[in-house]
């Protein structure tokens, strides 16, 4: 591209990047809207695993003072929010099967506007399910011991966090030729990342290697800091090194799914 | 712009993929408020010309403009002139035909109001003002291509691109895709359409290009490239297949070309440029013969058959007759 290309391009983002994502939340949004089922199958999973880990693992693993339903709950909301990141990439991956990616792409829209659309309707959905979650939490024991500020930033933080690996998924997706695919890839890097991690157990119980991993992983360091906003304990450390990650994440993976768009042969 | 200046001017475009060369050298124009129908098999590299003069994908080397805009370097410019429907229907099956070219019309930054009328301007046009407010899931084959036609004309595109319009159409869906192409030409508009049926481009296109391999193998008026493929085609077709190389026979003598015979359906094909003419002259010959006939008539060229003359490939004939034998059994 040549440089007046290039500025092109940027004061086209600029003029029209937010009004294209726009139209194309709304339209991914409506597929939730008109499909029910797909809602509630999408909600049913994230809902059991709070209450086959509460009640399954709940008794055998120590988590010191702290109740195994105080601790498990930020976990698993990171972990949902993981799993449905997956959802972004393979949405994209069918529209790129079905010809939508095409036809948007030779339309003079932003061009970030069909990711940026995508991961704006997940993050609504994932904004809805988390606080179920919260919600089928508080029915069987769970509590806030903090404030509504840090359980509202609780919140918000689980929902960036996975909107973050949304955009992982997203150039994922449109690098794959299946939608089949991008779901089978993504689980390849998010199971070792959930699990090798403070989501269902505390990590001083792991061997040191695994330790040494974990408490450096994306997944510890929010969940650490989800469970201090929660409990009403010490959250700033792994609050600061989570956000960082975060903001590492978008700075590549934002223009690099952007980049794959672009380049979808 | 004069109406004679072309609107898309092709020089020598080349695009691989790893080892497959998809297109190698490509070159035509189209004019203005003219339709070029580009007429290949499988594989030969339609898809891949209309996305890069789409803007979706880069030569590798060579050049295209649109409008007097370079495809590969000034894409922000091409976009707001090419309208594309593409080889599959890009509709959302979840939105209503209504709400699908709404968001088109958004996407292309037209105000609330004006996408809107323009919507049901459309849908009126193309016949789906009844079934506007449905989920478009629910839409026939022969609806989504004319709602994804439609959707390519919401901006009203200088130039629009159809990629295989009516492939998956039945008869009376092609027909209606071709009258609303018609219509659309007789507006002023300039197209560029592939297609893999000779008559598809027959019908519609004022210039036929014909690509194999990723190359023009051909390129002319309908007629002329009807004629370099031995024009009118005779067909003959017997129920006793014994009967089949007597038919062969006569018709490599009377014919302008080898005739071609298909064993399995008793069909004896010759091409015959003047066909009308000498139709009762054959049927006379066959008659005295004493050949019983199932099925005789004349018809246009198949793309085989326009592929098998334009390079060559056909099998040596020399119109020589045999005598042959019928065994009764
Ligand atoms: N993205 C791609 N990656 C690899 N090869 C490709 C890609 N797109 C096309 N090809 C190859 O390039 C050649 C030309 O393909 P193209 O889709 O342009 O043909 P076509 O004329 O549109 O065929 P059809 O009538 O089947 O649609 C084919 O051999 C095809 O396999
Ligand atoms: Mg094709």
């Amino acid at each position: 591209m040549s440089m007046s290309g290039f500025m092109t391009a940027l004061r086209s983002e600029a003029k029209y990047g937010l009004g294209d994502t726009m139209q194309l939340w709304k339209r991914n949004l409506l597929a939730y809207r008109r499909q029910p089922d797909l809602l509630v199958f999408s909600t049913i999973q994230p809902v059991m695993f709070v209450l086959l880990f509460a009640f399954v693992f709940g008794g055998a693993i120590q988590t010191g003072p702290i109740p195994y339903i105080d601790f498990l709950l930020p976990g698993i909301l990171v972990q949902s929010g993981l799993f449905g990141s997956t959802q972004t990439g393979v949405g994209l991956a069918e529209d790129v099967r079905s010809g939508m990616i095409d036809r948007y792409r030779s339309l003079p829209m932003a061009r970030s506007a069909v990711i940026a659309g995508r991961i704006l309707a997940d993050t609504t959905r994932n904004m809805f399910v988390l606080t179920l979650m919260v919600g089928v939490g508080l029915i069987i024991g769970f509590r806030f011991h903090g404030s509504v500020a840090g359980a509202t930033a609780m919140l918000l933080l689980g929902v960036v966090f996975a909107q973050a690996f949304s955009w992982i998924s997203a150039a994922i997706g449109m690098s794959v030729r299946r939608a089949e695919t991008a779901q089978v890839a993504s689980f390849v890097w998010i199971f070792p990342l959930t699990f090798v991690s403070s989501v269902f157990v505390p990590i001083e119980t792991m061997p040191d290697w695994l330790r040494a991993v974990a408490q450096h992983s994306p997944v510890t360091l929010t969940v650490d800091a989800m469970r201090g906003l929660a409990l009403g304990v010490e959250f700033w450390g792994s609050l600061m090194r989570s956000l960082a990650w975060i903001v590492g994440i978008m700075v590549i993976f934002v223009p690099v799914a952007i980049w794959r768009y672009r380049k979808i042969a | 712009m004069s109406p004679q200046a072309p609107v898309v001017v092709v020089r020598n475009l080349s695009k691989s993929f790893g080892d497959i060369k998809a297109l190698s050298g490509v070159s035509f124009d189209v004019h203005a408020g003219t339709v070029v129908g580009l007429l290949g098999p499988n594989g030969a590299g339609k898809t891949t010309l209309v996305r890069i003069l789409t803007t979706l994908l880069d030569a590798d080397t060579g050049s295209a403009h649109v409008a007097g805009f370079d495809v590969l370097r000034d894409k922000a410019r091409v976009r707001p002139v090419v309208g594309l429907a593409g080889q599959y229907a890009a509709i959302d099956p979840v939105m209503t035909g209504r709400e699908n070219l709404v968001m088109v019309a958004r996407l292309y930054h037209l105000p609330r109001a004006e996408a809107e009328s323009r919507a049901s301007e459309l849908l009126m046009r193309f016949g789906l003002t009844d079934a506007a407010d449905r989920q478009s899931d629910t839409y026939s084959g022969g609806m989504r291509r004319r709602l994804d036609l439609a959707a390519s004309l919401v901006a009203d595109p200088r130039v629009l691109f159809l990629d295989e319009p009516t492939t998956g159409l039945d008869p009376r869906g092609r027909m209606e895709l071709w009258a609303m192409v018609r219509d659309l030409v007789s507006d002023g508009m300039t197209v560029l359409l592939t297609t893999q049926y000779l008559d598809e481009a027959d019908k519609l296109a004022d210039r036929i290009v014909v690509i194999d391999h990723g190359r023009i193998i051909a390129e002319g008026e309908t007629d002329e490239l009807k004629g370099m493929a031995g024009g009118t085609y005779l067909t003959v077709r017997v129920n006793d297949l014994s009967s089949v190389e007597p038919v062969r026979c006569v018709l490599a003598q009377e014919g302008d070309g080898p005739a071609m015979v298909d064993d399995s359906s008793g069909e004896v094909s010759v091409p015959l440029a003047r066909g009308a003419a000498k139709l009762a002259g054959i049927v006379r010959r066959l008659d005295e013969a004493d050949i019983a006939i199932a099925d005789i008539g004349l018809r246009q060229p198949t793309l085989d058959e326009v592929f098998l003359s334009l390079t060559g490939h056909v099998a040596s004939d020399d119109g020589s007759c045999k005598q042959t034998s019928t065994e009764e059994s």
